[in-house]
Parts: structure tokens; sequence; C-alpha cells
């Protein structure tokens, strides 16, 4: 789950990070009276779950309470587009306005998964404000890491040792270990996938503020952190990746005219990749998970042929748990109280498939049954 | 023969009172899987199927049945406690099919399990089993295996079924199946199956099957290159997925270069994989290099 930069900066101050002095508006009005209030100059950042914010214009100096309220009105209510976005882009439906920082040196610091070692890493780099991948790409020599221990937490050592390695000393230094110490407890502490500053400023004055701040968390941890589920921002992700979400289902929006149902993942992401080498065009992907009965089922269906783009329809399922016959219902149900006509391929496989079968056949829906993953393909192709 | 469950497998089932814990234990048994014990805290002292004595904890279980595998299916908040539980208690086996454990709860229980004997697969793993020696622990759908020399190792579920369905359907029976799991932290890898593979004088092939996300398989190519005395076809899935999205598995995300299927397909086959072309072509692939054996 992704939260927005100004709670993740509200989780930092918790943290005793330093964060610009700042404000969230919701309208136009009140972004002037904040400005008003920062002195008459402040950077006013749109609020949306998606990076590249500056190159899509959504980040913005303003000198004057009427810039500020000219900008924020352009900005809420609008969809920001970003490289990071898709073309129709995410809602604006707030900013942050913070006062201006002067800055003198940009870093970079972040604590996320370590698959290969099953620890949390920090990572720092002194190639703040740029896009971490890339300098990851060109020039890896540039980020520095330190495994974290989850028996031992970060240790002092290792905040010293990369403050040293970024060329940082005296309070300057100081500042970052506690910036670092403090990062490594939020991962830890609030079942995080990720925590970015990008960047990370040293301030003309000296001092250490956390310009920007990211924070993902772990779906799976989320039921330890009541308070931060209530960060949710349904509006920031695909409607009806929200609505799958809610029901338990695993959905991803995709670009072509192929919707999917399919259960399992390894299984979903087969398909897919299986329907592009015949030339189809996955609109989904759709794990509809284990054991899923005749209503969730329905839902899955209901929610792929709600996509305009959804031409047709391919079933691709593996009974195990999940029978066949029951999944069967549950298409035909959809299908039947939707009135969607998109033209079926049906694979099913294992416990009940004939029944399955025949529940399709007797259904008068335009069904082309496959029994093979090969056959299944070949009805894509031909359906193209 | 086959690896990590044989004949003298004997299981315990953490969560053999719950709905799936239930099901999946008497399926298991109807397999031909030896389950001495179930352990549920609050239920000790009654009988799973009027025949399997249930305990409140897994040391009482050890004590009175001398079991060496436990398959767990408590709910994702407790799962850490149950993996550890069945450590603690010196079970040499641990196979986890929880799926939704939080990655910081198996960050802690990796780090502890690297002191102690036991092994661990998933979790979110389907399961492992041996089909020459009618041992299941997992949730596979035990009829779509058959004896044989094949032996699969892969991240999925329902893939790994497919695969199964498509090497059965090809004459080609399996040795053992891992399913690995599909999380971001895992106990056992693909390096660790492919060793036992290796060493397992029924297997003379192995399948493969990896996703997106993370570095494993490049770790098996590597491993693969230099120690693996087998042939080896793999399959790659998620080459159609956006980057930063999770593909229904909390591990299935592409995060960085290597994450990528591309990346990771390239890898297997510079190591000397033969790589499996679609996903309809595991069957195919493996009949084609026993072929040539």
């Amino acid at each position: 789950m992704k939260v927005h930069e100004f709670q993740a900066k509200a989780i930092f101050s918790r943290y005793g990070i330093p964060v610009p002095r700042g404000c969230v508006a919701s309208s136009a009005g009140r972004a002037a009276r904040i400005v008003g209030d920062l002195g008459g100059k402040g950077v006013v950042k749109a609020q949306v779950h998606a990076g590249g914010r500056g190159r899509g214009g959504g980040i913005k100096l303003v000198t004057s309470p009427p810039e500020a309220e000219e900008f924020v009105a352009s900005l809420i209510g609008s969809n920001l587009v970003t490289p990071q976005t898709g073309p129709d882009g995410v809602p604006v439906k707030q900013v942050l306005i913070e006062e201006p920082v002067g800055i003198d040196r940009e870093l970079y610091l972040a604590v996320t998964l370590d698959r290969a070692q099953a620890m949390l890493v920090l990572l720092a780099s002194h190639a703040g404000g740029m896009d971490i991948e890339e300098v990851a790409a060109a020039h890896p020599e540039d980020i520095y890491s330190e495994s974290i221990d989850p028996l031992l937490g970060l240790m002092p050592f290792q905040s010293r040792r990369l403050a040293s390695k970024l060329g940082l000393a005296g309070p300057a230094a100081r500042e970052a270990w506690a910036v670092m110490g403090a990062i490594a407890r939020i991962a830890v502490e609030l079942d995080c996938s990720l925590v970015e500053v990008n960047p990370l400023v040293v301030t003309t004055s000296g001092a250490m503020v956390a310009l920007d701040a990211k924070i993902n968390l772990d779906d799976d941890g989320l039921f330890r952190h009541q308070d931060l589920m209530e960060l949710q921002d349904p509006s920031q992700e695909d409607p009806r990746e929200a609505e799958a979400a809610a029901l338990g289902i695993s959905y991803v929006n995709l670009d072509g005219d192929l919707g999917c149902l399919i259960n399992g993942a390894g299984l979903a992401m087969a398909t897919l990749d299986l329907t592009q080498t015949v030339g189809g065009s996955p609109a989904n992907f759709l794990d509809v998970g284990g054991g899923a009965d005749e209503e969730k089922i329905a839902a899955a269906v209901k929610i792929i042929v709600s996509d305009p783009k959804v031409t047709r329809v391919l079933i691709n399922l593996f009974g195990g748990i999940l029978r066949c016959d029951v999944a069967a219902r549950g298409v035909v149900q959809a299908f039947r109280e939707t009135g969607a006509n998109q033209p079926l391929i049906v694979r099913l496989l294992g416990t009940n498939m004939e029944e399955g079968q025949a529940i399709f056949r007797e259904s008068g829906l335009p069904v082309a049954f496959a029994d093979t993953l090969t056959e299944a393909a070949n009805a894509i192709h031909q359906s193209a | 023969m086959g690896i990590l469950v044989d004949a003298g497998t004997r299981a315990i089932v953490q969560g053999i009172t719950g709905r799936e814990g239930s099901f999946h234990a008497a399926a298991c048994m109807d397999y031909g899987a030896n389950v001495v014990a179930g352990v549920t805290p609050g239920r000790g002292g009654q009988l799973f199927r009027e025949q399997v004595p249930i305990f409140d904890s897994v040391e009482e279980a050890v004590r009175e049945t001398q079991p060496n595998a436990s398959l767990i299916f408590v709910p994702p908040p407790f799962a850490a406690d149950a993996i550890v539980e069945a450590a603690d208690s010196g079970i040499p086996l641990v196979v986890c099919v929880t799926e939704g454990v939080p990655v910081q709860d198996m960050v802690r229980v990796y780090r502890y399990l690297e002191r102690k004997n036991t092994r661990l697969v998933g979790p979110n793993s389907p399961g492992v089993i041996n089909p020459g020696a009618n041992c299941k622990l997992g949730i596979m759908p035990g009829s779509i295996h058959q004896p044989g020399r094949a032996g699969v190792v892969s991240r999925s579920g329902t893939l790994t079924y497919e695969a199964v369905h498509q090497l059965t359907r090809e004459g080609i029976g399996q040795s053992s199946c891992v399913g690995i799991g599909g999380d971001p932290i895992i106990g056992t890898g693909f390096v660790d199956a492919l060793r036992l593979f290796d060493a397992d004088a029924q297997t003379n092939l192995v399948v493969l099957i990896g996703e997106i996300g993370g570095s494993m398989e490049q770790e098996a190519a590597d491993y693969i290159r230099e120690s693996f005395s087998k042939p080896i076809c793999a399959l790659v899935v998620g080459a159609t997925a956006p980057p930063g999205k999770r593909m229904g598995h909390a591990g299935a995300i592409i995060t960085g270069r290597n994450a990528t299927a591309a990346s990771k397909i390239a890898a297997l086959q510079q190591a000397g994989a033969k790589v499996i072309p679609t996903p309809a072509d595991i069957g195919s692939t493996a009949r084609s290099v026993i072929d040539h054996l």
C-alpha cells in the first residue's frame, strides 16, 4: 500500500526526522492563505501516488499567494500525468505546500528489502534527487549499502560508515546518523517494503531536511497497523483494481482487449505470456485465488466485463479446491446479470471439469472450448 | 528416492482443525501420507478423523508421535510462531502453505532458522510431493501426478500443476515436485532444491519454473553453470507484467533489472538450461530433452 508524501512526512516527524515547515490544502483559497503564512513563498506539491511529479508539472515554486491560488486551482480536481502514470494520470485532490529550502547538497537514503540476503538494507548515495534506478544502472559504485540484521537493527557504526562515505562530517554527519536510524526503525516497526528519502538535503544553513518522503507498506503486515490502514486513498488506484482488492482478488489493469480469469498467480502470468506470444493482448491480470466460490467468481467476471476495452474473455482454471462446475456457474451468472455478450474461450481442467463444460454448453453463451494451453492459444489467435 | 518426503515421512499438521488444514490433511492422508498428529492450541486430546491425535503443542506431538516433518496451515498472523515452534522442537522439515505472512516476520524467522537444523519450504508454498512414495505434504491435486524421474521445482501453485499435467500427458513421471513458494522471502530456494535433485539418483531431469521478482533464478543459473550435473528445462513467467505491480504473488513484482523475465531467461539460458519457449511447451520441451539423453 502506498501513502501520500504528506502522510509519510507526518510519520517522519513522529520519528524525529526534520521535514520542511508546511501544510496540506485541498482548495485554492486555503493554499493562498498557507503561502501567506509561510511568508509569501512556497513550494506547491501535488499529492498523488506516483513519482515523476516534477516532470509532470505537479510541483512549482510560487512567490505570492495569488500565484499559489491560481496554480492550485489548476491542479485540484485535475488528473496529473507523470512519466510513472498511465496516459489518464491520477487525480489530484490535495497539495502539500512547504517553505522553500536553500539546497547545498542532495543525498539519497532508503530502506528496502534485500531479497537475496533476506534482510532489510539501508541504501545511501550522494546522487540525491535523481532516479535511483538510473543511478544504480549507470553508476552502481555511487550507491552504498548496509544490511540491517533483524536481531540487531541498524548499528551506529553502520550509520557512521555510510555518512563517512557520503562525505559528511561534524553536525551534518550526526544528523544523518539520526535520520538513518529513524528510517530503519520506521521500516521495521511499521512493516514497510520501502522507506525512501530522495532527496535528503543539506541546506545552505547546514541543516538536514527530508525534502521528499516515500513510504510503501507491506500489505501483508497491515493487519498490525489499523491506524495506517486509514491512510489508504482508493482515488489513486485503478477503480477495478481497488474493487478487486476489496474482494480479495488480485487484478492488474493492462492495455489489451482480452479479459482474463485465471486461478493462481503463476498460471495467470503464464497465460498472459502465452496470449502475447500468439498475437493476443491481455486486458488484465486476474488471479481469483484459491478456493473461490460461485459469488467470488461472478464478482471477478463482472469486474472483467465492466472494462469497455474487453472484447473477448479467456477463462483458464485448474480446478483443485476450486471446482470447475462452481466456477462455471459463477461465470454464467455474471454474464446473465450484466448482459455481457463477449465471446468466451474456456479451458477447464481438474475437479468436475465435465460438469463445468456442460454448464457452459447449456448456458447459450458463445463459448469455444480448449483442452490444453496450446488449444487455448490457437483459439486466442483465431479470434484476434 | 525422490527428495524431501518419502515413505518414511511422519508428518504433523499445524492448524489441522481449521477449514483448509482439515481438508488438506485428509487429502494428504488419502494420497498415502503418514499424518501422525495434528496440532491446534486448545484442542489437545481430540482426534482428527477418529484416528489422528491432536495436541496443544508441537513439543507434545513430537514427544508422543516422533514426527520428522510438519505441514503448516495456520493463518498469516500466527505463521511465524508456528514455524519457529516446529523448529524449536527439532522437526527437520517444515512446509508452510500459509499465504500472506508479513515480510518482517519472515526476515526474523529466516535469521532464526540459520542456527537450526530445520529446512523450511515456503511460506506460500503448495507443498512437496513424491508420487513414487505416495507421499504428499501440500495442497496439490495428487491425481495429476505419476511416478517417474523428472524433478519439478517452482515458485507457483497452479502453474506447477499445469507443468505436472503436461509432463504426465507426455508420459513423463515425476520423482518429486517442490513448490518453493511465491513470497519475497522463502526458506528453501531454487539452489537448495536443485542441490537435492542433483543428489537424488531417481531424478534424471529437472523442470524449473521461475517468475518475475527478486534474483533467485539468477542464483540458480550460477549454480547450474558451476555445479549442476543433470539436464534442466526452465520457464520464467511474467514477461507481460508492468513494472512495480504485484502480480498476485507477493514476490512477483518487478523492481530493478534482475527482476524481469527477460533477464532471468537470459541467465538460465547462458547457464546451459533448455529454455521452455512458452507455457504451453513444458511437456514437449521436457520430452525433447529426454529423447536426447
